[in-house]
């Protein structure tokens, strides 16, 4: 008699149980699933900006941007490791975030703390100018990472890269490396087109590859710092130019996808740079078995001498190694080129 | 009394003419005058892509590029579709595309292999699209505000998860289906994958009750509680599905770049809307196709693909979408109304 019911109830119940059970077996699985492997420690040059020896103790303020790419995320680890090896200074590090006010709100709250010594990479460097003058004007000097204020009177300091630079030495190691060879042609693999400094990168490349008659940029895709865009931007080029000597690759984020786009193309007749300068890029020009041969730094060590030189401000001294008893008033790093013969020098360096 | 021998009528009420098989009569009422505007606009930028680069653009290598890039949009825009029938919208797409290809590339995850990375995919897919539903059909919320808040949360937990760092796959069975080895009779993976989600959908929305019940929840949804629809189970199922897609979108693009990155997905949603609007899906509901949106999908794929091979820059390619957008619906409208 209880047959049919009971066996509807029995199923529904052991169904739901299944369903129960997979549903928690499955949820216990993928928590395990969102860890990543333990950071490495970024390293950098060891010598500092000032001496060793531990002086008059400095709190330094960083407000970052918020670390959404590699790059910006060894920016941060950059510092904090710096700042570890000094017994003498404290790092006051905010959350990092894209939203000017937010930024401005948190760099305002480091003024009322009244650290010593401000360092700021803005999200966006003209909109967070104010609050720079107002760092400046309470007495806390402000060194300006990378991005910059609109005006000087906003910073102590400034230390950045140099995205003209970069498209300079990119232009000018594929211009040596196709020396001697008659109607040669690149491509251009650039950044986000909306931002400033990828009209610096494709400028500088342009202005370097003048000087190299032999050879003719035929194309120039623009993708937007994300392996997604890179695979597919790449995957559009590669389709569009059946032959081609070099290609210039803005970033090394997106040149993960480039690479992939190489690989599914099965393309391996020309030679590619690089940029930036990550830890997947320095593994393959160290391997040397793809098309990527060298890649152009734009270094995020940046961060670490920057709290070198918040230090050496916080105790009033100079740049060891330099005659002046202040530190500069602005320092562009260079761009090196690093490929097989100097990779292993910069493999610590490599974001991921 | 004179007796008149009445035609027989169909059940819409109308005489079929006499002659044509019944078919072919069916494959005519069901191509509508929309699809068959969208052909058109296809055909012609065909021919524009033939014109300017005959080389490049008419070569069997392009075919399988436009539609491997069409593919992992594709399918969030098939999931897309059912939602926008039934008078709904999913803007957290991109977000949970995002989340799920980062969290089934940890080094973690990566450890169980194939199964590992597609199984994680297509759970943290369902997971994000069980959320909206329970937060859309049982908690009352609009479906616009749920799945922005999905968008921010999925996109900050997949920040999170990477720490802002790319994930490199290094399973060479997921890699080698991206490569042109694994083509099967010169088709990827990745299409063939598209294209049997194109026709689960087609089938679904067309050939099943769940198909009807969701164009009857998007066409009024109070009439469809009256005739005995679980409209709330039928909403929670919907963004099920659009999670479900979202899920197989992320493998498909895991496959496709070998990596997983937190900002995977940029702006899949508006791609997705936009591939369905033009495809002629109503976005208050109550009307759409699934062939419309893959239309929709091919146009916007082929459009990049010919201003890239053109070497036309980003700007440009900006601005020529946006007006092909309004034109392409425009001409829909047009002949719409003229037929």
């Amino acid at each position: 008699m209880p047959e049919p019911t009971d066996l509807t109830s029995r199923f529904t119940s052991r169904r739901g149980l299944l369903f129960g059970t997979a549903a928690v077996g499955a949820g216990a699985l993928l928590t395990g699933c969102t860890s990543n492997e333990p950071k490495d420690e970024p390293a950098a040059n060891d010598q500092p900006a000032a001496e060793d020896k531990p002086g008059k103790p400095v709190t330094i303020g960083f407000a970052g941007p918020q670390a959404d790419h590699g790059w910006l995320n060894a920016i941060n680890d950059n510092a904090k490791s710096r700042a570890k090896k000094y017994s003498d200074v404290t790092l006051e590090i905010t959350e990092g975030s894209n939203d000017t006010a937010a930024q401005i709100g948190q760099i305002e709250t480091l003024i009322n703390k009244k650290v010593d010594v401000l360092v700021v990479l803005p999200a966006d460097g003209k909109a967070l100018t104010q609050v720079g003058l107002k760092a400046m004007r309470a007495n806390i000097p402000v060194v300006n990472l990378d991005r910059i204020f609109n005006t000087p009177q906003a910073y102590r300091c400034w230390i950045g890269g140099d995205n003209y630079g970069m498209g300079l030495n990119a232009g000018h190691y594929i211009g040596e490396k196709l020396k001697g060879k008659s109607n040669a042609t690149v491509i251009e693999l650039a950044g986000l087109d909306n931002l400033e400094l990828t009209q610096q990168r494709t400028k500088g490349f342009d202005d370097a590859l003048k000087n190299y008659p032999n050879i003719k940029k035929v194309a120039r895709q623009a993708a937007e710092f994300t392996v997604e865009s890179g695979q597919a931007k790449m995957a559009q080029l590669l389709q569009a130019q059946s032959k081609f000597d070099a290609l210039w690759n803005h970033d090394d984020d997106q040149g993960v996808g480039a690479l992939r786009a190489i690989e599914q193309a099965g393309r391996d007749d020309f030679l590619m740079v690089g940029g930036a300068g990550a830890l997947s890029a320095f593994q393959a020009i160290k391997e040397d078995d793809g098309v990527l041969k060298a890649t152009v730094l734009y270094p995020p060590t940046m961060a670490a001498s920057a709290i070198d030189l918040a230090r050496a401000l916080g105790q009033g001294k100079g740049v060891s190694g330099m005659a002046e008893f202040e530190i500069p008033a602005s320092i562009t790093l260079y761009s090196a080129v690093v490929d097989k013969d100097n990779v292993d020098q910069y493999m610590s360096t490599g974001f991921k | 009394m004179t007796q008149h021998a009445s035609p027989p009528r169909d059940s819409t009420g109308k005489v079929p003419s006499a002659g044509a098989p019944p078919v072919w009569r069916g494959l005519m009422a069901r191509a509508d005058v929309r699809t068959l505007s969208l052909l058109g606009v296809l055909a012609a930028l065909i021919v524009i892509g033939g014109i300017t680069k005959p080389e490049e653009f008419l070569d069997t290598r392009n075919l399988q590029l436009v539609l491997t890039q069409a593919s992992v949009i594709g399918v969030v825009t098939v999931g897309m579709t059912f939602v926008i029938i039934s008078g709904g919208i999913d803007l957290s797409v991109g977000a949970i595309v995002a989340l799920a290809s980062v969290w089934a590339t940890t080094v973690a995850t990566q450890e169980y292999g194939f199964a590992g990375i597609l199984f994680t995919a297509v759970v943290v897919g369902v997971g994000c699209g069980l959320v909206n539903g329970m937060l859309i059909a049982y908690g009352a919320m609009v479906p616009f505000i749920a799945t922005l808040a999905m968008l921010a949360s999925a996109r900050g937990l997949a920040l999170q998860i990477t720490d802002g760092k790319t994930q490199i796959v290094t399973i060479p069975s997921v890699l080698d289906l991206g490569e042109r080895d694994a083509y099967v009779l010169g088709i990827p993976p990745l299409v063939m994958v598209f294209a049997v989600v194109t026709v689960i959908g087609w089938l679904v929305l067309n050939r099943t009750t769940f198909g009807r019940r969701t164009v009857a929840v998007g066409g009024n949804a109070e009439a469809a509680r009256l005739a005995g629809i679980d409209v709330r189970r039928q909403r929670l199922y919907l963004y099920l599905l659009s999670g479900l897609c979202c899920g197989i979108a992320a493998f498909l693009l895991i496959i496709l770049s070998g990596s997983g990155q937190n900002t995977n997905g940029n702006l899949y949603e508006l791609d997705a809307i936009a591939a369905a609007i033009i495809g002629g899906t109503l976005l208050t509901g109550g009307r759409g196709t699934i062939v419309g949106s893959v239309l929709g999908v091919l146009i916007f794929t082929t459009i990049t693909n010919i201003f890239a091979l053109n070497n036309l820059q980003s700007d440009v390619q900006q601005i020529a979408k946006g007006a092909i957008i309004v034109a392409a619906v425009l001409v829909q409208r047009r002949t719409a109304s003229t037929t």
